[in-house]
């Protein structure tokens, strides 16, 4: 009898890779972005699984909360949506299953010559404390050069929307 | 920690079952009288205009990548917010210079105007040129 641990990561895994063909696969745009949220909260439940339960909030509230309303939104305002349904097609499917080879060629060979470091997980109380610590202290720097890439980012992304 | 997590299964588990219960339960047991106004689209009683899939207006998208950038610091302010208590006035100090340098940002979109809902300009028609002759008295 395998651990409640690995009956749930083979579910969660199960579900990733199955919605990630959907997100590949279907042909109404729409479905991909909504398959596209079992995927990225599948993955979210794999870093709880890791018990890293910061970085699970972080995908839920980045990923989940903006960048796949983000797509959604692009995906609304950029289409014409009223001609006709939104078709995903492949317009160049000879060099992409060159590149898509080449990815899994390297993933492979990582999988293969990656020693894998396999220890029962650590179990921490809430890591954002500690993450918390050291953000503020240790890692200062970085926290603050974070606030101005995000400052750029949002002037960047100002300009680009702005009509010329 | 972990068994946190397990009430969040336990919860999400119990969403996923009473959904499909009610979609099950409804769909065996009620009488199944398909007509005209039971199959259109409902929309609080209107007759229902246009397409669904409406193309958004590309206003949105400036507010929706702005979100984005404050969502991200969001992320930041967690684990700030968990050591305020520990580190005191330095932590605050921290976050404050963090914080300034967004909100610089932030100023900066509105002083830009992008912000801004672009109303709709008519060009509302003027008389260039008289033609007739109007008597004033």
């Amino acid at each position: 009898m395998p651990d409640i641990n690995t009956i749930l990561f083979y579910i969660f895994a199960f579900l990733i890779v199955s919605f990630s063909f959907i997100v590949v696969f279907a042909k109404n745009i729409i479905y991909s972005a909504v398959s596209l949220f079992v995927t990225l909260f599948g993955t979210a439940a794999l870093y709880i699984l890791l018990r890293a339960d910061f970085l699970a909030i972080t995908q839920v509230m980045v990923y989940i909360g903006g960048i796949l309303i983000l797509l959604i939104f692009g995906i609304m305002m950029t289409t014409r949506i009223t001609d006709s349904e939104i078709k995903t097609t492949n317009l160049s499917s000879v060099p992409a299953v060159f590149v898509s080879a080449g990815v899994f060629v390297i993933l492979i060979i990582v999988l293969l010559t990656t020693k894998w470091n396999i220890n029962p997980p650590v179990e921490n109380d809430v890591t954002v404390n500690r993450i918390g610590n050291l953000l503020l202290t240790t890692y200062l720097l970085p926290f603050e050069i974070a606030s101005v890439v995000l400052l750029i980012a949002l002037m960047g992304a100002a300009m680009y929307a702005r009509k010329k | 920690m972990f068994a946190d997590y397990g009430q969040i299964l336990v919860f999400m588990l119990f969403a996923i079952a009473f959904v499909a219960i009610a979609f099950f339960v409804a769909l065996f047991l009620a009488p199944k009288k398909p007509s005209y106004s039971k199959e259109s689209t409902y929309e609080c009683g209107e007759d229902t205009e246009g397409e669904t899939w409406v193309r958004f207006n590309v206003r949105y998208y400036v507010v929706a990548l702005i979100f984005i950038i404050f969502d991200v610091e969001v992320v930041f302010l967690f684990p700030w917010a968990v050591v305020f208590k520990e580190l005191g006035l330095f932590a605050f100090v921290e976050m404050a210079v963090f914080l300034i340098i967004l909100i610089l940002g932030f100023v900066y979109v509105l002083a830009k105007g992008d912000l801004q809902w672009d109303k709709p300009q008519p060009v509302i028609p003027e008389l260039k040129r008289q033609i007739f002759k109007v008597d004033s008295n």
